[in-house]
């Protein structure tokens, strides 16, 4: 039952939202005709026409959007106006660079910043926590934009360890030149990351079982691990997985300032050019990206929470 | 290795005493960046869009405190001027985006009922949207500029004041005041008006404050990419994107000063607002 609500709401979203991005392109000034005819010598009748009916610009809207929107559920999102090619084949040779990028970055945020919380939750009070809550403060208020600049000048420009752009080629290749991107990406999420888990292990710290388990004379080691690590989970993934949803739809900038051909560059290239297939169908693919990791997040939280799950069955 | 869980705690007044010199440098910093974007013109050493060739990329130095940029324009004064368009871009935005997010959150607050579950899913569908898609909608609606920018992220920012704002009016109306005002038969416009949101004040001034940092971030990301302010603007966002070019080539001031002015003030109001949050709302 209520996965179905759940299954429900996410329908009604994205017909919403499809209808939303759909409206705002058809309402965007300038003639579709325009760009796609480029070479004004070609505007005569006839061609306009043959244009208007082979992109169902002469339909009402109503109409227009019935079209686009079951083509898409065919999955077919159109062909972009300035590559004349199918947007499709366009986002499908993009989507593996964000996608690396993303991954490598949600890596990076994990690991380092459930580490930086645990130490400094573990060390409440000291230098260690003070420093670690200091820095995380201060990377949460820089754009990733300044970060990735920095980066540049410092790691790319001054010790040329890293190269300033493209994709790389291979898989060792690809780490080596998303690196410097990947950090740019995540320092912000690190910062939140580790605060979340902080905040969470400290509050797990003081309660009754944690206590108990260490009177029982039971290893700090596996005090923290086991009783106040994994009772933390909850509010970490959960967190973690907005953060992740967040990064599929905002990799624009940091792929803008590494030249990264992505997603996110594809998005303003599109956007500068008035390709509106190619906006709709990142827009759409954002929005879908975002719901897919929320759900995941979901399925996953109940494994965690042995509470959560023994509720939603009963 | 051991790790001990029972760390000492610092006493309060020890902790306090060490909790106030940031609040006073950060609120130091904002007002410097106040006054200079109302007397921009007055204390600038320099017209900021005058340009010299004989002086491009120059390094800091006595004639130029802050160097110069790939036209030779005098980087200080670009700051100076450039904190117009950034601060009254974040004011500007946040001001749109409470009175829409206040007004909804307040409604669905003291309507409830049916007024309520309208109000809230669509709230909730806004906030699951990346902040980007509305924006990226404003500007393919309205064209690119620094109104659409400021309109866009707006948006995007609404749907979370409205939720907090509904949480807090929610809290705020189990009081006995509201009660006791409205078996007066005092109207609920005016009740929300006159008694409510005074009374939400405090909460929602720390939480705006902060989220004042976000947005002025936000907006230079904006400006970064092209889709706000446009040259010969110096906004600081702005600044960043054309400083860009010289990194490559080793002159990093252009890009970075304007990029570290943006993160200063940021991380000012950060601390400014989980201050005044802490102050204001002492009274829970």
């Amino acid at each position: 039952m209520v996965a179905l609500r759940r299954l429900g709401a996410m329908v009604l979203t994205l017909v919403i939202s499809s209808f939303v991005i759909f409206a705002g392109m058809y309402a965007a000034p300038g003639d579709p005709v325009a760009f796609l005819i480029g070479n004004p010598e070609n505007m005569t009748p006839e061609r306009i026409a043959a244009v208007r009916a082979e992109y169902h610009l002469d339909l009402p809207f109503l109409h227009q959007y019935w079209i686009w929107a079951t083509d898409l559920l065919h999955g077919d999102f159109g062909s972009s106006f300035v590559y004349q090619q199918p947007v499709t084949d366009l986002l499908g040779s993009r989507l593996p660079v964000t996608l690396s990028l993303v991954a490598y970055s949600g890596v990076l945020f994990i690991v380092i910043g459930v580490l930086l919380g645990v130490v400094s939750a573990l060390r409440k009070g000291t230098a260690v926590d003070a420093f670690i809550t200091g820095i995380t403060t201060f990377a949460t208020s820089i754009p990733n934009f300044v970060v990735a600049v920095v980066l540049i000048s410092v790691f790319a420009v001054k010790l040329r360890w890293f190269s300033v752009s493209g994709p790389g080629e291979g898989f060792l290749g690809r780490i080596h030149h998303l690196t410097l991107p990947a950090v740019a990406l995540a320092l912000g999420a690190i910062a939140v990351v580790s605060r979340v888990t902080r905040q969470t292990m400290v509050e797990q710290q003081s309660l009754d079982h944690v206590e108990a388990a260490r009177s029982y004379g039971l290893q700090s080691r596996k005090t923290v691990l086991r009783h106040v690590l994994r009772n933390s989970l909850g509010p970490i993934v959960t967190m973690c997985g907005l953060i992740l949803a967040g990064m599929l739809a905002g990799t624009v900038v940091v792929e803008g300032v590494f030249g990264l051909n992505g997603i996110g560059s594809l998005l303003v290239e599109a956007i500068n050019t008035h390709d509106f297939p190619v906006v709709q169908a990142i827009l759409l693919y954002m929005v879908v990206a975002y719901m897919a990791v929320t759900v995941l997040v979901d399925l996953i939280y109940p494994l965690l929470d042995a509470r959560v799950l023994a509720r939603s069955v009963s | 290795m051991t790790v001990d869980l029972s760390a000492p705690v610092l006493t309060a007044t020890a902790t306090r005493r060490r909790q106030e010199w940031p609040f006073y440098l950060s609120a130091a910093v904002l007002a410097l960046a106040v006054i200079a974007a109302i007397f921009a013109p007055v204390v600038s050493p320099f017209d900021p869009s005058q340009t010299d060739f004989g002086a491009l990329w120059q390094p800091p130095n006595a004639t130029h405190w802050l160097g110069t940029d790939q036209l030779g324009r005098d980087i200080l004064s670009r700051i100076i001027h450039g904190a117009r368009p950034s601060l009254l871009g974040a004011i500007a935005l946040l001001a749109v985006a409470t009175v829409m997010g206040v007004l909804i959150g307040i409604t669905a607050a003291w309507k409830g009922g049916w007024v309520d579950t309208a109000l809230s899913r669509v709230t909730d569908v806004m906030f699951a949207f990346p902040g980007l898609l509305f924006v990226v909608l404003v500007i393919a609606v309205f064209d690119r500029g620094q109104l659409t920018s400021v309109l866009g992220m707006a948006l995007a920012y609404a749907p979370a004041i409205a939720k907090f704002t509904r949480a807090i009016a929610l809290e705020e109306m189990a009081r006995p005041y509201v009660d006791a005002y409205r078996l007066q038969g005092v109207g609920g416009a005016v009740l929300c008006g006159k008694y409510l949101l005074p009374n939400l004040m405090p909460t929602l001034v720390g939480y705006l404050v902060v989220l004042f940092g976000e947005g002025l971030m936000s907006l230079a990301s904006l400006n970064f990419l092209g889709f706000g302010s446009q040259p010969p603007s110096s906004e600081w966002g702005l600044m960043v994107q054309e400083g860009r070019t010289g990194v490559i080539q080793g002159f990093v001031g252009p890009a970075l000063i304007p990029g570290l002015t943006i993160a200063i003030v940021v991380v000012a109001t950060n601390v400014i607002g989980v201050r005044l949050s802490d102050k204001l709302a002492v009274r829970k």
